[in-house]
């Protein structure tokens, strides 16, 4: 009944955003977690292009509803003297790395949540309570969420993050792509206040093409590769550098999907339950069959 | 004459100096628990962003879990292969199992963020995550211990129902109750032992599926597809030591003469057992060739040594020898090292294997982690002390020839 109530309910959702978008709805009826629309958005990060001015952090804890502060305090470029990571008080971070090649300018990399294809996170939530939305954004829904923390063990880009001081109703916190802002047709608040348009918004499979003409024009700007477009299985957002991604931080990862192995596992184990059910028949014989045995050996005595 | 053994509630005074110092133990656990509940969980514990999960998931859930193995394997050794002569250590486990998985609940309502939702997952499906199967499996199996348990609760009170005062004008229809569930729990009592048996096998294997989400987080010592088979294998291992190790311990707590031929010869099965497990965690380890991170000494390296040689193949060496079998103090040793090598295992999956990125440091538990841990532990001591005080559940040998009752060692 709940899983047949949810997927009702994800389907309307889905349809919902569907009319919006203009996709058939007959696509929406496969399983929700594993649908992935054609059509989905993402975001290309160009780094060779951002300044590190910081508004997309401001931008993303004003519509998030996070103290943000004063704009102007976003100008402080001492805080690039560490690495900062996505947190519970602002869902993206940037931080700055010097250019060997060109020591006059510094590279400055936007973190936040990658929205994978095939999220590690929704495969491992106990609740099901994060979900890969049709437009891409992998959300994180407060009314399922026990607090278990597992998606902060299965994450491979290290993104949610927990409320360990909270004592009542902890939260987990991770960008959600700006799931109510996009519904209504508005940007995601850091792209939409990005000064030098490093940030591009678009239907993923457009901004690879625009990533590629890139590579293509300036071979001697970028590295010629696009993070993002293989890595766990693809993600929505995808990054241009101009040097090798790990000298960036970013996470040395394969092409196959993060939670791959581990659903195959989960599947082989449950196959239908035939094995918990073959295995039931199996102990169920010995028992018959023993306790037989016994009974003959208690006969003849 | 074949003497008769048959369970029954051990007359003993309770507090004991030793018994007066765990309950010292378990009350600071306590305090540090309420703690965590007033000022949430960073108050208590060192978890952080980088390390979400502690050893009150990789001991409390993951090794109380393995630990509490006894159960569901002497439950088929008794039960289902229905080998008479080791009912006697059926029951006991039963008790160490039924109160390992409660501890295992409370542990997991410890660590959750909002533990009021821990029943979401029984009408929040997701049948993609391991953890979810880990959950709905322990649940049930949970439900199951209570029920397999209640034999003994209607043995221990047929025709003994006196209440106090005035609700003595209950003490028959009481009775009659006991009476019925008795009849209809003998009837259907071996579909509870059967679905045990399964729902165990299912979770202790779906527990070694946890980390493997981890991926590249967690260290290739430890990080393999065949985790859950590992997994599966020890907790197979570890259930008799922990009958063995149990049943020496309450012998000696009680004054009680261990039953050491039974002992021995369960302890027979420890070894290929160990045996099994150690052939695939090393082929596993060849094939992946995992064993070039054992040449560096570090951290990794010296946990992974000590796991697999003091844990496995010493107490493997152990178990073989005919002579240490016959020795009650070998058979004590051999069979805590290998529940120290269980639970080291699976401290090193869940602690030491898992190096997340972004940090330079790494995880150490806090002493209210600590505190809760051992306070837990503790409690399950007391209340396993008070258990087989209340409930028959040791074996004692009853003088003379007796007439196998009605109520003599039957159904669980």
């Amino acid at each position: 009944m709940g899983d047949l109530n949810r997927r009702n309910f994800l389907k309307v959702l889905g349809i919902a955003g569907a009319t919006v978008s203009g996709i058939p709805s007959k696509n929406l009826l496969a399983e929700p977690n594993s649908q992935l629309s054609e059509d989905r958005m993402g975001v290309l990060v160009d780094t060779t292009v951002c300044i590190g001015c910081r508004r997309c952090e401001w931008a993303c804890k004003v519509s998030h509803d996070l103290p943000a502060g004063d704009i102007e305090s976003y100008s402080d470029e001492s805080v690039f003297e560490r690495m900062r990571r996505p947190g519970n008080e602002g869902y993206t971070k940037v931080n700055r790395y010097t250019n060997i090649n060109d020591p006059q300018r510094s590279i400055n990399v936007k973190v936040q949540c990658m929205h994978c294809d095939k999220p590690a996170c929704v495969s491992a939530c106990i609740v099901g309570a994060i979900t890969k939305k049709e437009n891409g954004a992998v959300v994180w829904d407060t009314d399922k969420c026990i607090g278990c923390r597992y998606c902060l063990v299965a994450c491979p880009f290290q993104i949610p993050t927990f409320e360990y001081d909270v004592a009542l109703y902890p939260d987990i916190h991770k960008c959600d792509f700006c799931f109510e802002r996009t519904k209504d047709g508005s940007l995601p608040a850091c792209v939409d206040i990005c000064p030098v348009e490093a940030l591009t918004y678009g239907k993923r499979r457009d901004l690879v093409k625009v990533a590629e003409k890139r590579i293509q024009l300036y071979p001697d700007r970028y590295l010629n590769k696009i993070y993002g477009f293989t890595e766990v299985g693809g993600t929505s957002w995808m990054y241009l550098a101009s040097t090798e991604f790990y000298k960036l931080d970013f996470p040395k990862l394969g092409d196959s999907t993060a939670p791959g192995v581990s659903e195959s596992i989960q599947h082989g184990i449950f196959a239908y339950f035939v094995p918990p059910i073959a295995l039931y028949a199996l102990l169920g014989g010995i028992m018959w069959v023993t306790k037989k045995r016994e009974g003959d050996k208690e006969g003849s005595k | 004459m074949e003497t008769l053994f048959k369970p029954q509630p051990i007359r003993y005074k309770f507090f004991t100096p030793w018994v007066i110092f765990i309950s010292a133990i378990a009350s600071v656990g306590l305090i540090f628990l309420f703690i965590r509940y007033f000022f949430g969980l960073g108050a208590v514990t060192n978890l952080n962003q980088f390390f979400p999960w502690g050893i009150w998931i990789g001991l409390d859930v993951a090794a109380g879990v393995a630990l509490a193995a006894g159960g569901f394997t002497s439950a088929a050794l008794g039960h289902i292969w229905h080998r008479e002569k080791y009912e006697v250590f059926v029951r006991p486990a039963l008790l160490t199992a039924l109160l390992g998985y409660t501890f295992v609940a409370l542990s997991v309502v410890a660590d959750i963020g909002r533990w009021y939702y821990v029943w979401h997952p029984l009408i929040m499906w997701n049948g993609n995550s391991a953890l979810f199967e880990v959950g709905i499996c322990v649940m049930v199996y949970l439900s199951v211990l209570y029920i397999e348990f209640l034999p003994i609760v209607t043995e221990r009170f047929i025709g003994r129902v006196n209440l106090p005062g005035i609700l003595k004008i209950f003490n028959r229809i009481l009775d009659k109750l006991l009476r019925l569930l008795d009849r209809t729990l003998n009837k259907f009592i071996f579909v509870f032992i059967i679905a045990g048996v399964v729902l165990s096998c299912l979770h202790q294997s779906s527990l070694g599926t946890l980390m493997i989400i981890a991926g590249q987080k967690m260290h290739p010592l430890w990080q393999t597809p065949v985790l859950p088979l590992l997994f599966l294998l020890s907790a197979f291992a570890v259930g008799f030591p922990m009958v063995i190790m149990e049943s020496l311990s309450a012998s000696k707590s009680f004054g009680l003469k261990p039953e050491k031929e039974v002992l021995s010869s369960l302890a027979k099965f420890v070894g290929p057992l160990l045996g099994v497990y150690l052939a695939f965690k090393i082929g596993d380890m060849v094939i992946r060739e995992s064993f070039i991170y054992l040449t560096q000494l570090n951290t990794v390296s010296i946990m992974f040594t000590i796991e697999i040689v003091i844990g496995v193949i010493v107490p493997l060496r152990l178990f073989l020898s005919p002579s240490i079998r016959e020795s009650g103090t070998g058979l004590y040793i051999a069979s805590i090292l290998v529940i120290f090598g269980v639970l080291i295992n699976r401290f090193n999956n869940f602690i030491i294997a898992y190096n997340p990125p972004y940090t330079e440091t790494s995880y150490f538990p806090s002493i209210g982690e600590i505190s809760v841990t051992i306070g837990f532990a503790a409690l399950e001591i007391l209340l396993y002390r008070a258990f087989v005080m209340i409930f028959p559940i040791i074996s004692l040998p009853v003088k003379g020839m007796v007439q196998k009752t009605k109520y003599a060692i039957r159904g669980v």
